[in-house]
C-alpha cells in the first residue's frame, strides 16, 4: 500500500489552501503599484553622473529643505504620539455622550483633500484667522512659518497614531491595572509599568507612520509654510519645482535621498520596535 | 446551489446592459463618422473663464463656416504642470498657455514642430498681458511703482519663480525697472531684486495660491500680479481692492500653438489651425478684451483704453533679455541670479 507511506515533501503543506495564489497576486499587486514606480526613480537618473547626483542633492538651499521637512516631521510625529495615546485612552476606556462621533472624527484627515485642509488650516491660522489672530496678539505668528507646517503635519498625522495605538489599548484588559493596584503599586506606577509597556509598540508604529507621512505631504503643507528659501521650504517643494523646471533628473534624485532617508528611519524605528516587544514578552 | 441561481442571475441581467452599453458606443462613433469632430484645448489657470466663452463663439463660426458641429474640451491648470501633462501623453490638440518656455518644452520632446512661433501673428500671442500691483483699499502704503516696494517695512506677495512660470514676468519686470534706473549695473540690480524679496513674505507656487494669500488670507501689503488676474479679484470683491500700474512692466505673452503630432493622429489639423487664428478676429478680440486681457490687434485694445492703463511702458522679453530661453538661463535655472539672490 505505497498510499501510507506519504511523499516526504508534502505533509509540509499548509493548512489554509491557496499560497501560491494568493503570494502570486500579492507580489504582483506590489510589484505594479510599490516596486515598479519606485525603481522607476533610479531609472530616471541612469544618464546622470555621479557628480551631478551630489551636486544636486548637496545644494545648499535643498540641505536647508531637508532639515525644514525632517524636523517638522519628527515634532510634528512626537505631538501626535502624545496627543494620539491621548485621544486612543479617552475614546477606549471613557464613556461619554458623542464618543462615536468622536471616534469617526479622527479619520477625517484622511477623507479630506490635503489641498482643502491647507487652505482651511491657512485662513485659520494666519494672523487675521480665528485661532491665529489670538495668537498673534501674544506675538506668535503661524501661518508662514514653521509652526505652521508643524500644524498641517499634526493634522495629517493624527489618524495613524490613535488608530494604531487604539485596539492595543481596547484589548489590554483591565484586569492587569486592577492586579497592579492591588499589589500596591501607584496609579502612576501602574501607568508606566502595565499600560506604557503595552502600548509602546503599538507607539512607535504610529509614531513611524505619522513621521512618513509627514515627509511626504505636499498638498497641504505648500498653502501653510510660505515657501520662503532656507526657512520654510519643504523638500517636496523643491522636487515639484524641479519638475516645474522639466528637469526630471534632479527632481528623482532628491527623491531618491528621501526614499533613503525615510528607509533607514523606519527601518531604525522597526528594530527598536522588535526589540521592545521582545522585552515586553519577557524574552 | 442557491449561489449558482445567482450568479446565473446576473449573468442574464449584465448581457442587456452590454449589448446596451456597445450600441452607445457604437452611436457615439456613427456620431463622430457624421461630422462632429472635437478639439482639446489644454490651458492654464486664469483663462477658465475666457474660453468658456469663446469656444461657443468658435463653436458657432465654425458651424456657419464649415457646417460641421465642433465639441471643445478643455483642460486647465498651472501652465507647466499642463505642459507636462501634453509631454507625458495628454493628447491636446492646442496648447494655450501662459508662457512660450512652456510651449517650447513640448517641441523639444518633438510634438510640436519647430517654429511654431512664427505660425501664428505677433509671436502666436493672440492676447497679451503684464504684471501690475494689487494693493488694499486707498493705497495706504503709498505703492506706486517699483522703487516704493523694496522700501523696508513693505510686504509684497508673489509666486515661487522656480515653481510658477507666470512668477517669472514679476521677476523680469522688476529687472527691466531696476535696469533703467541704475544704467544696466547687474550687481545694483541683484541687490534691488534682494530688497525685493527680502520683503516677500510668503513665495506661493503659483499664482492663484499668490491670489489666495493676498485676497483671502490678507496677507500683505501688495500683490504683484498679471493684469488680468488683478481685475478678476476686484471684480470679485468690489471696493476691498486697487490696481496701481507702475511706470515701466513687461509685456507677458501668453502663447498658443497647434501640438502637430496629436492633430495628426486624430486628423484635426485644419480645425485647430482655425481655432487658433479665430483669436485674432475682432469679435474675439473683443472678447479677450472683455475677459481682462490686452487684445494684441491695436486697433482693438484702444477701445479698452478705459480699462487698460496704455500709457504704461511695456518691455518685450526678446528685447530686453534675449528671448525667453537665454532669461531662463540666466535668471532661473538652478543656481543662476533667483538662487543667488536668495544665497546667504
Amino acid at each position: 500500500m505505497s498510499s501510507l507511506k506519504t511523499p516526504p515533501e508534502r505533509p509540509k503543506r499548509n493548512v489554509i489552501p491557496g499560497f501560491g495564489l494568493s503570494m502570486g497576486v500579492t507580489l504582483t499587486m506590489l510589484s505594479l503599484i510599490v516596486l515598479i514606480p519606485l525603481a522607476s526613480v533610479p531609472l530616471v537618473l541612469r544618464d546622470y553622473s555621479l557628480s551631478e547626483f551630489w551636486r544636486v542633492v548637496t545644494d545648499k538651499q535643498t540641505i536647508a529643505t531637508y532639515k525644514v521637512s525632517f524636523s517638522c516631521a519628527a515634532a510634528a510625529a512626537v505631538i501626535n504620539v502624545f496627543f494620539g495615546v491621548l485621544l486612543a485612552w479617552v475614546i477606549t476606556r471613557y464613556k461619554f455622550p458623542g464618543r462615536r462621533i468622536l471616534d469617526g472624527l479622527i479619520e477625517l484627515p484622511f477623507a479630506l483633500p490635503t489641498a482643502v485642509a491647507g487652505v482651511a488650516l491657512t485662513t485659520l491660522y494666519s494672523d487675521k484667522g480665528w485661532i491665529g489672530y489670538l495668537f498673534s496678539k501674544v506675538g506668535v505668528k503661524i501661518s508662514y512659518t514653521p509652526i505652521g507646517i508643524k500644524i498641517a503635519m499634526i493634522f495629517i498625522g493624527i489618524p495613524f497614531v490613535v488608530r494604531s495605538i487604539q485596539p492595543v489599548l481596547e484589548k489590554l484588559d483591565p484586569q492587569y491595572e486592577e492586579a497592579a493596584a492591588t499589589l500596591g503599586a501607584s496609579r502612576a506606577r501602574t501607568f508606566m509599568s502595565v499600560v506604557i509597556p503595552e502600548i509602546l509598540p503599538a507607539a512607535l508604529t504610529g509614531f513611524a507612520l505619522a513621521f512618513s507621512r509627514a515627509i511626504g505631504e505636499y498638498g497641504s503643507v505648500v498653502f501653510i509654510a510660505g515657501n520662503i528659501p532656507y526657512k520654510t521650504q519643504i523638500t517636496p517643494l523643491i522636487i515639484m519645482n524641479k519638475l516645474e523646471q522639466f528637469n526630471y533628473p534632479a527632481a528623482a534624485s532628491i527623491a531618491l535621498v528621501m526614499i533613503v532617508f525615510s528607509f533607514l528611519v523606519l527601518f531604525g524605528i522597526n528594530i527598536l520596535q522588535s526589540k521592545i516587544s521582545e522585552i515586553s514578552r519577557g524574552s | 446551489m442557491k449561489k449558482s441561481i445567482l450568479s446565473k442571475t446576473i449573468a442574464a441581467l449584465s448581457a442587456p446592459l452590454l449589448i446596451v452599453a456597445l450600441t452607445a458606443f457604437a452611436g457615439f462613433a456613427s456620431d463622430n463618422a457624421a461630422g462632429k469632430i472635437s478639439l482639446t484645448n489644454v490651458s492654464y489657470d486664469p483663462t477658465r473663464e475666457f474660453y468658456e466663452q469663446y469656444n461657443k463663439l468658435f463653436r458657432e463660426y465654425w458651424l456657419r463656416e464649415k457646417g460641421q458641429d465642433i465639441e471643445i474640451i478643455q483642460s486647465h491648470g498651472g501652465s507647466g504642470k499642463q505642459a507636462r501633462s501634453v509631454i507625458e501623453g495628454n493628447e491636446a490638440d492646442v496648447v494655450t498657455l501662459a508662457l512660450e518656455g512652456d510651449i517650447d518644452e513640448i517641441r523639444k520632446a518633438g510634438l510640436i514642430n519647430d517654429g511654431w512661433v512664427k505660425e501664428f501673428d505677433k509671436s502666436s500671442a493672440p492676447y497679451t498681458s503684464t504684471i501690475v500691483f494689487l494693493v488694499r483699499k486707498g493705497n495706504p502704503k503709498n505703492i506706486r511703482d517699483w522703487d516704493d516696494i523694496v522700501k523696508p517695512g513693505i510686504e509684497i506677495i508673489t509666486p515661487d519663480p522656480k515653481s510658477s512660470g507666470g512668477a517669472r514676468w514679476n521677476f523680469l519686470a522688476a529687472w527691466a525697472f531696476s535696469d533703467r534706473q541704475n544704467g544696466g549695473d547687474e550687481e545694483k540690480n541683484k541687490e534691488f531684486l534682494r530688497a525685493l524679496f527680502a520683503n516677500v513674505t510668503v513665495l506661493d507656487s503659483g499664482a492663484r495660491g499668490s491670489t489666495t494669500t493676498f485676497v483671502e488670507n490678507g496677507q500683505g501689503d501688495v500683490l504683484l500680479a498679471w493684469e488680468n488676474e488683478a481685475f478678476l479679484s476686484q471684480k470679485e470683491h468690489p471696493g476691498d481692492f486697487e490696481i496701481a500700474t507702475p511706470s515701466l512692466s513687461i509685456l507677458a505673452q501668453p502663447s498658443v500653438a497647434v501640438v502637430d503630432t496629436y492633430v495628426g493622429k486624430h486628423g484635426t489639423e485644419e480645425a485647430a489651425k482655425a481655432y487658433l487664428q479665430y483669436l485674432y478676429s475682432d469679435e474675439a478680440q473683443r472678447l479677450e478684451g472683455r475677459n481682462y486681457y490686452r487684445p494684441s490687434n491695436p486697433n482693438i485694445l484702444k477701445e479698452f483704453g478705459g480699462a487698460f492703463n496704455l500709457n504704461i511702458k511695456l518691455v518685450n522679453i526678446d528685447d530686453e533679455f534675449g528671448g525667453w530661453e537665454a532669461a531662463r538661463v540666466k535668471f532661473f535655472a538652478d543656481g543662476a541670479i533667483f538662487d543667488e539672490i536668495y544665497q546667504r
